[in-house]
């Protein structure tokens, strides 16, 4: 009061504590494994209770690593459809499509199925040898369900950029650096790859934009450690009922797709996405 | 892709390689999606192929879980079914009104800002469902609408029209503005020549974003689970409530239907977008 007297006013007293707790960024903080202590300082919890913090990066490795098997899987189909004759390239590419048409949950539905421990791939591993039949790995309910899963679903998406980029590359043009004297090793690297980076940029930046925001997956075949951020995010909304909490985590992931949407609209064009 | 004589040894056995991996990736993007048929016609109780099933043996095979999907009483995939239909269908009216009308708008030369607007129009794809579906549950919870069909029906439409946006944008791009000048030189009104004119050329698309905006209404679980209430159950709110606390036979056999409906509509897409391209003169070679 000795500052300014108009301390000694309770108004203001009162409008502080009535504005104060309105608007905070503490569930920002807790969703970053901080808060803020009594000095008002940003501190880090203890290092065995952030668990926000390792999720985030779960969620990043798991869109980063669904992104690059997609690309690793689409890349050489791709090239397959696009060079082969337009007879053989529609049938194979109803393979491609028709996962695309079909629902999420079926085709969560079958990963379940053969994914399980009495299932096809394990019968299968089994069969070959690859395990023992009383040490069939857990291949569910973990993160390797969930990379599995997501890949598979996901694979149309690269795809159709691909084809449709490597579509429009003459095939002449690896004839003319094979001519050149290039092996068919140079001249890919050097004429083909190089043409196809439009694709691959307009694959990979949709894949890993649907993959950071992936929910029903990760919550059917992720178990505990493949669980992803929005499954969290569903998890304060429907069981601990931390609603701002979860807005709070809904935007700050809402921040990263809109990043990479922006990057993405910049060198691809929203108006270039595929639909098949 | 035959290789020619004079191929290398070792590019003969790259070419080889590169073609087992293609199929390789075929099987893994296709196969899962087969291993549910037979597994629908199972007569036990169990998820994996019984000795039974290897030996085909017809007693093996049943279709009581067909019938357990009609007329059973545990889980209602009527009304499930009926709920899907209703909501999908209002949700594609909406979606394909809407996105025509956008893309039309867009298509126009005089249009500011098309950048921004398209962008805005095609955000619901890209963001994340969750988020979605926790700022359409707040919103529809303060207007009343929370628990509704009409909730639901609004919120898929939004969903639904960046797909329509997307075709109808894609038909519009070798849309050729000047018959529609034409037409109304020769007197014709703007909703006239629409009808006449521009709609007729750009059905192929109109039809096809519908189809992507059923099939998302048909297929969306994750904004369903945050606004239906008990009597909104859909046929995705049961697969998702079987697949998280039993994984039965019926799943698979209503699993079976709707790979058969998504082939459907795949052939129908698929006829519609090449006769889309013959009629526009878009050649693939």
């Amino acid at each position: 009061m000795s500052v300014h007297k108009r301390w000694a006013n309770v108004e203001y007293w009162q409008a502080i504590k009535r504005r104060a707790p309105a608007y905070t960024g503490q569930k920002y903080l807790k969703g970053l494994d901080m808060y803020k202590n009594d000095k008002g300082e940003i501190v880090n919890v203890a290092e065995d209770r952030r668990i926000h913090r390792k999720l985030w990066l779960r969620t990043i490795e798991v869109a980063l690593f669904v992104t690059i098997f997609c690309f690793l899987m689409a890349y050489p189909i791709a090239h397959l459809l696009a060079t082969l004759p337009m007879k053989y390239s529609n049938l194979l590419m109803i393979c491609v499509l028709l996962p695309f048409w079909t629902s999420l949950l079926v085709r969560t539905a079958s990963w379940m199925i053969l994914l399980q421990q009495q299932g096809i791939v394990n019968d299968f591993f089994v069969f070959i040898g690859l395990v023992a039949n009383d040490a069939r790995p857990q291949m569910m309910y973990n993160k390797t369900g969930t990379y599995v899963a997501m890949t598979q679903i996901l694979l149309p998406f690269m795809v159709l950029p691909l084809y449709s980029v490597m579509k429009t590359i003459s095939p002449s043009l690896m004839r003319a650096g094979k001519s050149l004297g290039g092996t068919p090793f140079t001249s890919f690297w050097k004429i083909y790859f190089p043409l196809t980076i439009p694709g691959i940029g307009a694959g990979c930046l949709l894949v890993f934009i649907l993959a950071i925001g992936y929910y029903i997956t990760p919550a059917l075949v992720g178990g505990a450690s493949g669980t992803l951020i929005s499954n969290q995010i569903a998890f304060h909304m429907k069981a601990t009922l931390d609603w701002s909490f979860a807005s709070a985590m809904g935007l700050m992931l809402l921040t990263g797709v809109m990043a990479i949407y922006w990057v993405y609209n910049k060198i691809v064009g929203i108006d270039n996405i595929k639909l098949g | 892709m035959a290789l020619p004589r004079y191929t290398e040894p070792h590019y003969r056995a790259w070419h080889y390689l590169y073609l087992t991996i293609c199929t390789a990736v075929f099987f893994f993007l296709i196969a899962p999606l087969f291993v549910i048929f037979p597994l629908s016609f199972n007569s036990e109780e169990f998820l994996v192929f019984t000795d039974g099933m290897m030996r085909l043996d017809p007693d093996a095979f049943s279709t009581r879980w067909y019938k357990d999907m009609v007329y059973g009483t545990k889980n209602p995939w009527g009304l499930a079914a009926r709920n899907s239909f209703i909501i999908a269908f209002f949700a594609t009216i909406g979606s394909v009104l809407l996105g025509t009308v956008a893309a039309l708008g867009l298509s126009s030369r005089h249009m500011p800002y098309k950048g921004l607007i398209m962008a805005i129009l095609i955000s619901p794809m890209i963001i994340p469902l969750i988020i979605s579906g926790v700022a359409i549950f707040f919103f529809m919870a303060k207007a009343g609408l929370a628990a509704t069909h009409t909730g639901i029906i609004l919120a898929h439409i939004i969903l639904g029209t960046p797909f329509v946006v997307i075709t109808v944008t894609a038909t519009l791009s070798g849309f050729d503005h000047s018959v529609t000048r034409a037409a109304a030189s020769l007197g014709s009104n703007p909703v006239n020549t629409f009808m006449k004119i521009t709609l007729p050329l750009i059905l192929p698309g109109v039809i096809s974003g519908g189809l992507f905006a059923f099939v998302t209404s048909f297929d969306e679980v994750v904004v369903v689970l945050f606004l239906a209430g008990l009597e909104s159950t859909t046929i995705p709110i049961q697969m998702w409530t079987g697949l998280r606390e039993q994984l039965s036979p019926t799943i698979l056999a209503v699993a079976t239907c709707l790979i058969v409906l998504s082939t459907l509509i795949l052939v129908t897409a698929e006829l519609l977008r090449r006769r889309s391209e013959r009629l526009r003169g878009i050649k693939r070679h």
